[in-house]
């Protein structure tokens, strides 16, 4: 039950750092390395989908509708990025020291944004549907408004001159411990507690269930792994803005849990590598000489195409691609 | 004479101007079947909420096993061995048959988030124990074949059966079914009568049962309580309950006033 | 003291306009149990519809700004919005209506996001310029009338106040004394009921949002009056205020969203006038989530429980 699991978890790792090896160009024969702009996607795909799995505990698992999660990203990415600029190098400045210390301020900025899930998360236990949602938009928006007037880290301006220590081992490595833990998690008989708690909080507290726990834990959980996403990400660009932590980027990741069918850790990754390529794509589109220029323009806003997207996806088809969830009868 | 299990006492439940429940006193003691009865809107279903925790009693007194249970969150009781089933079926509706037992043995977990993590030979036995256990509690019930299937698949007198199974579940040594009769036919009802008699001796536990069908009521009940309006309005054993013109006159009155 | 009414005049003017959209949330809410996300984006249509058609409605008047040309705007883009208003309710929100509340909420924020981004794209995203539709002046008070001399107020305040007060009876007088206000009431009282009587729901919803949009339209009119820079992004602060004006007032109780919004007003007018204009947002933000935590059915609602 359980070895089943950890032996993908560790097939994965393995095979993340051998292709890690190889498209940075370090496999003999040579081969060389991977165009910078595909490598630039598949980094992208794999900080997706810690940021959706980990999203997809709170909405989709557990049930709270939570509209902020960027806001938990920016968290883990400043503080991160603030303790690798301030003592990357307190432990020696070999690749191995700085690492580790790139691995202990992740860590960190993980706790950081999990704290932050704590201080959400409360407010949860008394708030249900439209108003959850919108208290957690504005949690969203006072930690960008936090960040904005911190001037230690840069506030207006942003933070950059991180090191770039992510590598692709180490975003699919996280990656693939993302979904490990929110999947065994879920399929244990503790983790069912999540999905009682979705599906009527009454009754699970009637069986015994903390409900107050698992809302939390929860949240402490899923922001845990942005906070993850963000350091991944601040040490990747090496540039980060609050601007880029906002109510559109927290749109972004719940459209992929929407779109991945809440609810369906599965669903939820794949819908991240084609929500990651989809702009892309969009960017090409944009770039095609012989198509009408208003179809063009259209193609360069991706978020028509999204908000589109998520009208006729919950008029269509609301469970998502791989959705278990049953969505299409009210409760009575 | 010892002590009762459940006790109420003086208990009243008042939302803004409209008393629910008023001064209603009752006790049941270890392994009694105890029926409660009265015409809709009685406020059979707010003591029930008031003794699961999910209502604080606005005044009185409730203790369970010697211990109060007033302002304490619902999932704490049910830890104490109070469960309950609900007048609409409450079951986990995306979830399957054994699934819904199972999330009722969540509260006698030994392990906690870092063994279902870790996954290591504790965790293993652990589930595997409540495997065990949930599937021989289905199979006294007759549910064993469903247990990979949807709850919301199956039909309705199944799920009132898997509501009781997932209740007993908790370990209870009190068991409150809220209209478990509810939309069965007769046949059915003979069943689950004859269900709710084998769990009280089976699980040795007592039982509260709320039903409006008389059948059931009087067939099964060892004492009756019968509430009107919010207050007890007579208490006995089911024959003395039949010919007591008080509540002869609270029903009567009710169709009265219905026609 | 003078400058403290004159943050007040201030936060009344504005308050009035967050009223207004308030207004529009309220009686959603009461009557579908949802929010509608994407009504702060109905006034931003408002104001550009006042913007593209204002021109040609003023010149039907006279050949600058006037007042009934100013009257004839605020009703078109009050029509417009009732409009809209009603055509999103019966795409988008119609079909979902048998589903969990979450499904619609979604597609709530997604009508607000396609309204946000296609107004940006076809209108584009830089601040646009209202025409003039009234000639404004600030009047100040004279010597004469002693303590308050010195308050300055200007004609579109004044327009601000008496247009909202004139729509706000108007709505009482509907949702009062006609068949489809008490239509509104008793479907917000009592769904189930409501339809056994008889009432036909989908019109009754439909009429909810065309008043609701039409004020979110009047709202938007009046804003960009008094403030001339509209951009295609202005529904979504706005919005949001709005909302947690509802809020504060009791959600589904139309005098509280009246009061909220006035309230809201006030509370952002000291904040600049006296605490640091940075903090507005933040505070009002602040609020909704003190309202929330503990009072949650705001100042004039009344609990719902569920049953249980």
């Amino acid at each position: 039950m359980g070895g089943r699991s950890k032996l993908v978890l560790i097939l994965v790792l393995v095979a993340s750092a051998i292709a890690s090896h190889i498209l940075s160009g370090g496999a003999e024969p040579h081969i060389p390395a991977l165009n910078p702009y595909y490598y630039d996607v598949l980094i992208g795909i794999g900080i997706n989908i810690i940021l959706a799995s980990g999203l997809n505990l709170v909405n989709g698992y557990t049930g709270q509708f939570s509209l902020g999660h960027a806001g938990f990203m920016a968290a883990g990415a400043y503080a991160s990025s603030w303790l690798t600029l301030s003592y990357g190098y307190v432990l020696g400045v070999g690749s191995w020291a700085t690492t580790t210390a790139f691995l202990i301020a992740l860590m960190l900025g993980g706790i950081v944004a999990a704290l932050a899930g704590l201080i959400v998360g409360v407010p949860s236990l008394r708030l249900k549907g439209d108003y959850l949602a919108i208290v957690t938009l504005g949690f969203n928006e006072i930690i960008k408004g936090v960040i904005q007037n911190a001037d230690a880290v840069g506030a207006q301006r942003g933070l950059g001159g991180m090191v770039q220590h992510t590598t692709f081992f180490w975003t699919f490595a996280f990656a693939a411990i993302t979904v490990y833990v929110v999947v065994s998690l879920v399929n244990s008989t503790y983790g069912r507690g999540f999905l009682a708690v979705r599906d009527d909080e009454i009754a699970a507290e009637a069986m015994g269930i903390n409900t107050t726990k698992y809302k939390v834990l929860a949240f402490v959980l899923g922001a845990f792994f942005a906070g993850i996403a963000g350091g991944l990400y601040a040490h990747y660009k090496q540039f980060i803005h609050p601007e880029g932590f906002n109510f559109m980027k927290s749109v972004d990741v719940v459209v992929m849990v929407i779109l991945g069918g809440m609810g369906s850790t599965a669903g939820v990754c794949v819908a991240a590598v084609l929500l990651t390529i989809l702009p892309e794509l969009l960017r090409y589109v944009a770039h095609i000489e012989s198509l009408p220029e208003w179809l063009r323009h259209v193609a360069e806003n991706r978020m028509i195409i999204y908000s589109l997207l998520l009208i006729i996806l919950m008029l269509t088809r609301p469970q998502g691609l791989f959705g278990a969830v049953n969505l299409k009868k009210k409760r009575a | 004479m010892s002590a009762p299990l459940l006790e109420l006492n003086e208990v009243t439940m008042q939302f803004g101007g409209l008393k629910c429940v008023s001064e209603l006193s009752l006790k049941i003691d270890e392994g009694e079947l105890v029926g409660l009865i009265g015409p809709n809107g009685a406020g059979k279903t707010t003591a029930f909420n008031m003794i699961t925790g999910v209502y604080r009693p606005t005044l009185g007194a409730i203790t369970f096993a010697g211990k109060s249970v007033v302002g304490h969150r619902p999932y704490k009781i049910t830890a104490r061995g109070i469960a309950r089933t609900f007048q609409n079926i409450r079951l986990f509706s995306s979830l399957t048959v054994f699934d819904n037992v199972r999330t009722a043995c969540n509260m006698h977990l030994r392990h906690g988030i870092l063994y279902a993590l870790t996954r290591g030979p504790k965790f293993a036995e652990e589930e595997t124990e409540i495997e065990k256990r949930v599937v021989e509690l289905l199979d006294i019930f007759g549910l064993a074949g469903e247990r990979d299937s949807l709850c919301k698949s199956l039909p309705y007198g199944d799920q009132r059966r898997l509501e009781i199974v997932r209740a007993l579940a908790t370990r209870p040594k009190l068991l409150l079914l809220d209209e478990p009769a509810a939309g069965m036919n007769p046949t059915e009802k003979v069943e689950l009568m004859k269900l709710i008699r084998f769990t009280q001796e089976k699980f040795g536990c007592a039982v509260l049962l709320v039903e409006h069908d008389m059948k059931v009521v009087m067939g099964i009940c060892q004492r009756i309580n019968v509430l009107d309006y919010g207050r007890k309005i007579a208490e006995g054993t089911p024959a003395e309950i039949r010919a007591n013109p008080k509540v002869i006159a609270a029903y009567l009155g009710k169709e009265e006033h219905d026609a | 003291m003078i400058e403290f009414l004159q943050q007040l005049t201030n936060g009344i003017s504005q308050g009035a306009i967050y009223a207004l959209i308030a207004l529009g949330y309220t009686m959603v809410f009461g009557v579908l149990r949802f929010i509608n996300f994407a009504h702060g984006d109905v006034y931003m249509l408002g104001a550009f519809v006042g913007f593209y058609l204002g021109p040609k409605a003023l010149k039907m008047f006279s050949d600058g700004p006037s007042y009934p040309g100013a009257i004839a705007v605020l009703l078109l883009a009050m029509a417009i919005c009732a409009l809209i208003g009603i055509v999103i309710e019966r795409l988008c929100y119609r079909p979902l209506r048998e589903r969990p509340k979450l499904t619609v909420l979604i597609t709530a924020i997604g009508v607000s996001l396609f309204l946000e981004n296609a107004g940006q794209f076809v209108f584009g995203a830089d601040p646009k310029s209202f025409p003039d539709v009234i000639t404004d002046r600030a009047l100040e008070i004279p010597e004469s009338w002693g303590k308050i001399s010195g308050l300055t107020i200007t004609i579109s305040q004044v327009l601000v106040f008496g247009v909202t007060l004139v729509l706000m009876l108007a709505l009482s007088h509907i949702v009062r004394k006609t068949k489809l206000g008490m239509a509104m009431r008793a479907l917000s009282f009592n769904p189930v009921a409501a339809q056994l009587m008889g009432i036909n729901i989908d019109v009754v919803i439909s009429f909810t949002f065309g008043l609701g949009s039409a004020l979110a339209g009047a709202a938007g009119i009046l804003t960009s009056i008094q403030q001339p820079s509209i951009d295609p992004l202005m529904g979504v602060n706005a919005g949001l205020k709005a909302f947690v004006a509802a809020v504060l007032g009791g959600i589904g109780n139309l005098q509280g969203a009246a009061l909220g919004g006035i309230l809201i007003g006030l509370v952002e007018a000291l904040v600049v006038g006296y605490v640091n204009p940075t903090y507005r947002d933040p505070i009002v933000f602040g609020v909704l989530i003190l309202i929330l935590l503990f009072k949650p059915t705001g100042l004039l609602g009344a609990s719902e429980r569920e049953k249980v």
